[in-house]
């Protein structure tokens, strides 16, 4: 309670509306990366307003944000190996960490205690205490003769486990972090070629890597490793042309609306409707660019969709009862991620070049809020602390 | 990953069949809002449209590369680690992309001025965009 300047001197600013209101909750807060400022806007969802904003978070040009479980801190990953805890409440800084050269992403276990970074530079895994961020453990992406690869695609699953690929290798890793000092591998080589990101279904049961380096995906049931990795989907790639792909697809936001998943084709201008009974595809939509986001509404009865530039500027949405797009918007230039609200009423849009977030009524797709942002990218809400694979 | 392995895929930029000729176009007004220069006889961009590519470099290409060009999924585009590549290899790389790797062909969204004009300020340090 302490009311502290100290948070000045690592740059943050201290939120005016929540230090001074007293008690209040999460639920309905959230962050927008501000990638060019090394900064983030802290948000409610309920206000459609920035409520404040935390800098000196390093180089934000390809970042994202797990929650803890109680909802208050925001663990930042950025580009330049950077790991800081943000407190939503406080708007501060809370840690921070910097545990790499070049990292990708991360993840929080099933029990909130571990935080996991998968690293670009030096390729491999940290896991760190949720709470001090302390070094528990690495693992070195260690293949070959020794060399380090990428690891990408790095998401939790039950039983305190993170499972994540190594892009070079061509390689998925299990690691059971049940005791975090001594992670338990399990790896499972000769997956396929160049495996660029990964999701696990909401239920924790399968995690799918997608390929670069060849079609299909490679598929892990959670439940029976013992299985080994399956090839899935062998039409899903950038087939033999091999296609200019002008910005990676990104898999985790992968759409599950009832028994079907729609995800975003490689290459092509397509959104790919998947059974999710029996991993094949069942239909094929097309759409307005290479797209980036495909996700779901909370409910399952929309589909969101943005796109690679040079389509970016454009955003349609998919009926998934007549798999139809029912609308195509114009929010802005440079459309780089969307975020539903916890139950669906509102989207909310980063416009890069707009420097702006926007915000639509899902119902009506009327535009009801905006808000200005430095050139925003990732928008987070907290109620990714309670999913898995977020 | 990611090396000179098969620099040479000039049949990469005709595969690729315009997907939005009416996208580009307003891309190119709304975006670069000058003449498309797609001569071999590679003009110097004028200021405004370096502007744009510095910009482009700095927010869409660091997608992969990283907005400080230090790497990511992509290789680092700073000085230090293009040394000793020469300028017109880097162009050919961007036009037309390596289909052994991620690097996709920008040939449908930059001119030759374009990829030249990139390729020599990577070289030299690139200037800042933001």
């Amino acid at each position: 309670m302490r009311a502290r300047i100290v948070g000045l001197l690592a740059g943050t600013i201290l939120l005016a509306g929540c230090a001074s209101a007293g008690v209040r909750g999460t639920g309905d807060l959230g962050v927008v990366i501000e990638r060019a400022n090394g900064s983030v806007q802290l948000v409610s969802t309920t206000e459609r307003a920035a409520i404040g904003r935390v800098a000196g978070l390093g180089d934000l040009s390809h970042a994202s944000v797990v929650y803890s479980r109680d909802g208050r801190y925001a663990y930042v990953f950025g580009r330049d190996g950077g790991l800081t805890k943000v407190d939503l409440l406080r708007g501060r800084i809370d840690r921070r960490v910097v545990q790499s050269g070049n990292a990708i992403g991360g993840a929080i276990s099933q029990d909130g205690r571990l935080i996991a970074v998968a690293n670009y530079v030096p390729g491999g895994v940290k896991v760190f205490d949720a709470a001090t961020l302390e070094l528990l453990a690495e693992i070195p992406a260690a293949y070959g003769d020794g060399k380090l690869a990428k690891v990408v695609g790095i998401e939790d699953a039950p039983g305190n486990r993170f499972v994540f690929s190594l892009f070079e290798a061509g390689e998925i890793w299990v690691a059971d972090l049940s005791d975090p000092r001594r992670p338990a591998l399990q790896k499972f080589k000769g997956i396929g070629k160049e495996p660029y990101d990964a999701l696990v279904t909401p239920d924790g049961r399968y995690y799918l890597a997608g390929l670069f380096g060849e079609d299909g995906m490679a598929m892990l049931d959670l439940w029976h490793t013992e299985r080994g990795v399956k090839r899935v989907l062998d039409g899903y790639g950038r087939g033999a042309q091999k296609l200019p792909v002008y910005k990676m697809p990104h898999l985790e936001g992968w759409a599950i609306a009832g028994r079907h998943a729609y995800v975003p084709a490689v290459a092509r201008h397509e959104v790919l409707v998947i059974d999710t009974d029996t991993w094949r595809e069942v239909g094929r939509i097309a759409v307005a660019g290479q797209p980036v986001f495909v996700i779901a509404r909370p409910d399952g009865r929309q589909v969101w969709v943005n796109f690679a530039v040079p389509d970016y500027s454009t955003v349609q949405v998919i009926d998934t009862e007549t798999r139809r797009i029912v609308r195509t918007l114009a929010p802005g230039k440079a459309i780089l991620h969307m975020e539903f609200t916890p139950r669906g009423e509102a989207v909310w849009l980063s416009a890069r070049d707009d420097d702006r977030v926007v915000v639509y009524d899902t119902a009506t797709f009327a535009r009801i809020a905006e808000i200005p942002a430095a050139k925003p990218s990732g928008i987070f809400f907290t109620a990714r602390a309670f999913r898995t694979g977020f | 990953m990611h090396t000179e392995r098969s620099m040479l895929h000039g049949a990469a930029r005709s595969r690729y069949g315009l997907p939005h000729p009416l996208a580009l176009a307003l891309l190119v007004i709304l975006m670069f809002g000058v003449t498309f220069a797609n001569s071999a006889a590679a003009a110097e961009p004028s200021p405004q449209r370096a502007a744009q590519l510095a910009y482009m470099v700095r927010q869409d290409c660091g997608s992969c590369h990283g907005m400080t060009l230090t790497g990511g999924l992509g290789p680092a585009l700073v000085p230090a680690a293009l040394k000793g590549k020469p300028a017109a290899y880097i162009k050919h790389v961007i036009l037309n992309g390596n289909k052994n790797t991620a690097m996709p062909g920008w040939s449908p969204l930059l001119s030759d001025a374009d990829a030249e004009w990139i390729a020599e300020r990577l070289l030299g340090g690139f200037p800042d965009a933001r």
